[in-house]
C-alpha cells in the first residue's frame, strides 16, 4: 500500500535555534493507521506534526532539509492552506483553535474557505456534526462550551473537510478523564469506520496505547524506536521507562510478562497467573465507601485554609460554587479533581483571595499561594534572575539558570520558575494550591513536581492540587476530594477514592480492581509480589480494599494476612 | 476551565441590538464611531459616552463596558500626560520645567491638558463603541454579510473585532497571574512596562495561533463559494449554512430603529460639526462656548442613540 504521509531524512531547525527541532526523521505511514507519537517534552512531536502539515516550514520559517510527502503532495511546494485539505489538524488548546463565534460557523468555515457552495457546506456541517455527536451544539456559542466540548467542536472543524488524516497534538491535555477517554474513542471509531489515518502526539500513553496500531518515539528530534505497542513498552522498558505506561511499569516491576498495552490485557494477564479470580471482570470493581473527613480538634492542628459556605454565583449566570464546606490542615496534600466546569479553578481562586464568595467565608492560617493553569502567564521579565528572589529560585533548583530567558525553558522548568514565583517572597506560604500544573508535561516533569510538592508538604505546607490527572494524584495527594456542579461529593484518602472508579482512578487500580488500595505501579507491583509469593487471589484481597493499612508502606517480606487484613487464607 | 473570562465574548442576548441584523448593528456602531472623531466639544463627547454605556445596558452588556471604562482610563492617563509635555500651543501657563534643551521651554499649559483630555475622551469612545459592538454584533454574520464582496477581507475584520474580547480575556488571565505574585514584588514603572511587554507578547503569541490555524483552514487560499443550484434547505434557520446564496429576510422593527437611529446620529453629527453647536477651540486659548445648542444637541444625540432600546418587543435570541 502506498504512503498517504512518508518523512524522508527530514531535519528542520526553528529560527536562530541552535539544534535540529527534528533530526533526520524518516518513516511512512499507510493510509488507515493509528499512528501514535511518543516522547518528552521538547523531543519534536509537536514539529513533527507541523512538518506533517507544511506549518514547518511555511509558516515558522527556519532551516528544512529533506522532504515530507503528503498525499503525493511535497510539502515544500504546497503550503498548509492546500495541504489542510489532506490533513486536518488539533492541537492542545481549543480556544486558539476556534475562530468563529458559533458552533455551525466554526463547522461551516473549512468548507466556505475552500469555495464549497451553500448545499455542500450545508450537508458537510450536519454531517460531521451528527458524526461526532455536537449536533445538539450547533447554534451555541462556542464561549459557552465545555473543554471537551470545544475540543469536539475544534475536532469537527478539522474534519469538516472530510480529510483522510488528521494529526493531533496532546489533544486531552486540557480534558477531564471523562472527556478524554471520549475524545479517544471518538478517534478509534473515526479510524476504523472512516479509515481515517490518525497521528497523534500524546503523554498519557495509558489513554491511547491499545487503540494504537503504532507507536513512534522520539529523542532528541530523531525517532528512536517505531514498532507496534508491544514492542514500544518492551523498548521503553529498555531504553526509556519515564514513557512507560503505569500498567507496563507495573509488570515491569513484578517481573511479569508479556507488558500489557491496556487495561483488559493486564488483566487477563493476571487471570491467566490465578492472580485474578475468574469472571472478576464481570462485576465493576468496587468502590470504597467514601468517608468525609472530619478532624477531631484535639489530635489536628489549626487548618491553614478552610471554607465555609462557600457560593459563587454569577451575575445572571449559575452558581459555579454551591456552599462548599472544606478544611485543609498543615502538612496536608489533597488532589481536587472533578469534571471540567466542575468548580476546581474557581475554589482555589476563593482560596487565594482573588475571588471573594457571594456568600460564606474563607479562612487562612497565612498567605496561600496559588499557582495558576499557564506558567507563561507569570514572565514578565528577560531573564529569569529578575523574576524571583535568589532563594525561591534555589529551593526549586533554577539557581544555575538565572542568566536564561524564562520562555527558552522547558515544560517542567517553566513550570518550576512560576512555582519560585508565587511562593518566594516575604513569608513562606501557608497554603501551596496548584490549578492543573502538569497539563502538556511528561512523566519525568510530572515526577518531579511531585516530589517537589511532597517535600513542601514535609515542611509543613498544605497543598491543594486540582488536577484531570490521577496518577499525578496519587502520586502528591494523601487525600482526595471530588467536585461536581460545585459541591463536594466525595472526600476522603486518595487510596480509597483514587482506587475504585472507572475515571478518576489510576490505571494501577483500574488493573488491579482497586485491591489492596494501589495506587501507583510500585504499590501494585508489591501487592502482586506478595500474592505470588503467597498465592493469594485478588477476590481475597479485595475483602480489605478500603481503610487500612497504607499501601505505601507494604512490605513484600511480611505475611500476607499482616498486608492485608481480612485474608482467610 | 474558569467562567469569568468568557464575559468578553459575542453572546446573543436578549436585546434590541442583538436582535438587529448585525449588518445594521454594525453600521450604528460605524456612526458613533464617525461622529465621535467628527466633534470635539468635551460637553458632546461626554453625552455620547454616558449615551453609549446607556446603550451597553439596553443590550446588556453594560457591566463589561464600565470594565473596558476602567482599562480604557489606563490608556487616557498616559494621552493627557504626554500632550502636556509635548505641546507648545497653549497660553495658559500652570507649571514650569525650566529649558529642557533640544525641547525647548518645559511650560505646561492648561489647553495642552485640556486638549489632551478631549483627545483621550474620544479614545475612550472608540473603545466603547468597539467593544459594545464586539459584544451585541454577530461577526458571523457580519462574516457573511461581506464574504460576497472580499471573503479573506471580511474573514479579517470579523477576526479583527473577536480578538478584540480575546485579547481582553489573555490581559485578564496575565492581570490575575500577577496579582498571585507575593506583595510587592512586581512594582514600578519598569516592572509595569515589562508587564506591558508580556501582555503585548501574548497577543502576538494568541495571534500566531489564530493565523495557524487559520492557514490549516485554508484561508490563504481562500475564494468565493459557487453558487448553489439548490434552494435552502429545509430547517435551516439561521442562514449560517448559505455560503453563496443569501437568504432574503425581512426587516424587522429593530432593523429599522438602529438604521433611523443610525441617520439620525449622523446628521446630528452633521449638524454639530458644522452649524456650530459643538464649536471648539483648545488653542491658543480654550474657547468652549456652553450654549442651548450645545445642550440641545448632547440631549438630541443622548435621545436618538437610546430611542431604539426602548422597543422591546421580539428580542427573544
Amino acid at each position: 500500500m502506498n504512503p498517504i504521509l512518508s518523512f524522508d531524512r527530514v531535519t528542520y531547525s526553528y529560527p536562530n535555534a541552535e539544534e535540529p527541532a527534528l533530526d533526520d526523521v524518516s518513516f511512512e505511514v499507510v493510509p488507515g493507521e493509528l499512528c501514535l507519537l511518543a516522547g518528552l517534552s521538547g523531543h519534536g512531536k509537536s514539529t513533527l506534526l507541523r512538518a506533517a502539515c507544511g506549518l514547518v516550514p511555511h509558516f515558522h520559517g527556519g532551516r528544512f532539509a529533506g522532504a515530507v510527502t503528503l498525499a503525493g503532495m511535497d510539502t515544500r511546494e504546497r503550503g498548509p492552506a492546500q495541504l489542510g485539505a489532506v490533513a486536518g489538524a488539533l492541537f492542545q488548546d481549543p480556544e486558539t483553535q476556534l475562530v468563529t463565534s458559533s458552533v455551525r460557523s466554526e463547522l461551516a468555515l473549512t468548507l466556505e474557505s475552500r469555495g464549497h457552495g451553500a448545499g455542500a457546506v450545508a450537508r458537510g456541517v450536519e454531517e460531521v456534526a451528527l458524526a461526532l455527536g455536537i449536533d445538539g451544539l450547533l447554534d451555541r456559542s462556542v464561549h459557552e462550551l465545555s473543554g471537551g466540548e470545544q475540543q469536539r467542536v475544534a475536532l469537527g472543524a478539522a474534519l469538516a473537510g472530510r480529510p483522510p488524516v488528521i494529526l493531533l497534538d496532546e489533544p486531552t491535555s486540557q480534558l477531564d478523564p471523562v472527556a478524554g477517554d471520549e475524545l479517544i474513542g471518538l478517534l478509534r471509531r473515526l479510524n476504523q469506520e472512516w479509515e481515517t489515518t490518525i497521528l497523534l502526539a500524546e503523554h498519557r500513553l495509558e489513554r491511547c496505547l491499545a487503540v494504537a496500531d503504532r507507536v513512534i518515539a522520539m529523542r532528541r528530534g530523531g525517532i528512536a524506536h517505531d514498532g507496534d505497542p508491544a514492542s514500544f513498552l518492551a523498548w521503553a522498558a529498555r531504553e526509556s521507562p519515564a514513557l512507560q505506561t503505569p500498567g507496563a511499569k507495573l509488570f515491569t516491576l513484578a517481573g511479569l510478562q508479556p507488558l500489557p498495552v491496556g487495561v483488559r490485557q493486564a488483566r487477563g494477564s493476571l487471570r491467566e497467573l490465578g492472580l485474578l479470580a475468574e469472571g472478576d471482570s464481570v462485576e465493576p470493581p468496587a468502590i470504597a465507601p467514601v468517608q468525609r473527613t472530619k478532624p477531631s480538634r484535639s489530635s489536628k492542628p489549626a487548618a491553614a485554609l478552610r471554607l465555609r459556605g462557600v457560593w459563587h454565583e454569577l451575575r445572571d449566570g449559575p452558581a459555579i460554587l454551591r456552599g462548599l464546606d472544606l478544611a485543609l490542615h498543615p502538612g496536608e496534600t489533597v488532589a481536587l479533581m472533578g469534571r471540567n466546569g466542575a468548580g476546581k479553578s474557581t475554589l482555589l481562586r476563593h482560596a487565594a483571595g482573588l475571588l471573594a464568595p457571594t456568600r460564606g467565608r474563607v479562612e487562612k492560617s497565612g498567605r496561600v499561594a496559588l499557582l495558576l493553569q499557564n506558567p507563561g502567564d507569570y514572565f514578565v521579565h528577560e531573564h529569569v534572575a529578575e523574576e524571583a528572589a535568589a532563594d525561591a529560585l534555589a529551593a526549586v533548583g533554577l539557581q544555575s539558570m538565572t542568566e536564561r530567558n524564562p520562555r527558552d525553558l522547558s515544560g517542567g522548568e517553566r513550570q518550576r520558575l512560576a512555582l519560585a514565583i508565587v511562593t518566594g517572597g516575604g513569608d513562606p506560604p501557608a497554603v501551596l494550591a496548584l490549578d492543573e500544573p502538569t497539563r502538556g508535561m511528561d512523566r519525568e516533569s510530572k515526577a518531579e513536581l511531585a516530589l517537589e510538592l511532597r517535600r513542601r508538604a514535609e515542611r509543613g505546607q498544605a497543598v491543594i492540587v486540582a488536577t484531570h490527572d490521577p496518577e499525578f494524584a496519587a502520586s502528591v495527594a494523601e487525600r482526595a476530594i471530588l467536585l461536581a456542579d460545585g459541591r463536594v461529593i466525595a472526600d476522603g484518602p486518595a487510596r480509597e477514592l483514587l482506587a475504585g472508579g472507572w475515571y478518576f482512578a489510576t490505571e494501577t487500580a483500574r488493573i488491579l480492581g482497586g485491591a489492596g488500595g494501589a495506587l501507583l505501579p510500585e504499590q501494585g507491583a508489591e501487592l502482586l509480589a506478595t500474592l505470588t509469593a503467597t498465592g493469594v487471589s485478588r477476590e481475597q484481597v479485595s475483602l480489605a480494599v478500603p481503610g487500612e493499612p497504607d499501601p505505601r508502606e507494604l512490605d513484600t517480606n511480611a505475611d500476607v494476612r499482616t498486608i492485608v487484613p481480612g485474608l482467610t487464607r | 476551565m474558569f467562567a469569568r473570562s468568557r464575559s468578553f465574548f459575542y453572546r446573543r442576548l436578549a436585546s434590541p441590538l442583538h436582535a438587529a441584523r448585525a449588518g445594521v448593528g454594525a453600521t450604528w456602531a460605524l456612526t458613533l464611531t464617525a461622529v465621535a472623531l467628527m466633534l470635539f466639544h468635551p460637553l458632546v463627547l461626554l453625552a455620547l459616552t454616558l449615551a453609549v454605556l446607556g446603550a451597553g445596558y439596553g443590550a446588556g452588556v453594560g457591566h463589561q463596558l464600565v470594565r473596558t471604562l476602567r482599562t480604557a482610563a489606563i490608556v487616557v492617563v498616559p494621552i493627557v500626560a504626554i500632550n502636556v509635555l509635548v505641546s507648545r500651543d497653549g497660553l495658559t501657563v500652570f507649571a514650569r520645567l525650566g529649558d529642557l534643551g533640544p525641547f525647548g521651554q518645559g511650560n505646561l499649559t492648561v489647553e495642552a491638558a485640556v486638549y489632551g483630555l478631549v483627545i483621550g475622551l474620544k479614545v475612550t469612545l472608540l473603545i466603547l463603541v468597539t467593544t459594545l459592538a464586539s459584544l451585541a454584533v454577530d461577526p458571523d454574520e457580519l462574516l457573511r454579510v461581506f464574504r460576497r464582496m472580499s471573503f479573506r477581507s471580511a474573514l479579517t475584520a470579523s477576526l479583527a473585532t473577536r480578538m478584540i474580547p480575546l485579547l481582553a480575556a489573555d490581559s485578564e488571565r496575565l492581570a490575575e497571574a500577577q496579582r498571585t505574585r507575593p506583595a510587592g514584588m512586581l512594582t514600578g514603572p519598569r516592572a509595569r512596562v515589562a508587564l506591558l511587554g508580556a501582555v503585548v507578547g501574548g497577543s502576538l503569541d494568541r495571534a500566531m495561533d489564530v493565523a495557524a490555524t487559520l492557514e490549516l483552514r485554508g484561508f490563504a487560499a481562500a475564494r468565493p463559494p459557487r453558487r448553489s443550484p439548490f434552494s435552502r434547505p429545509a430547517g435551516a434557520t439561521d442562514g449560517s449554512h448559505v455560503a453563496s446564496r443569501p437568504v432574503r429576510r425581512l426587516w424587522s422593527r429593530h432593523d429599522l430603529a438602529f438604521a433611523c437611529s443610525s441617520v439620525a446620529i449622523l446628521a446630528l453629527g452633521i449638524l454639530g460639526r458644522f452649524a456650530g453647536g459643538a464649536s471648539f477651540d483648545a488653542y491658543p486659548l480654550v474657547h468652549m462656548p456652553v450654549t442651548l445648542a450645545t445642550g440641545a444637541l448632547c440631549a438630541a444625540l443622548i435621545a436618538v442613540i437610546l430611542l431604539p432600546f426602548v422597543d422591546r418587543r421580539g428580542i427573544d435570541p
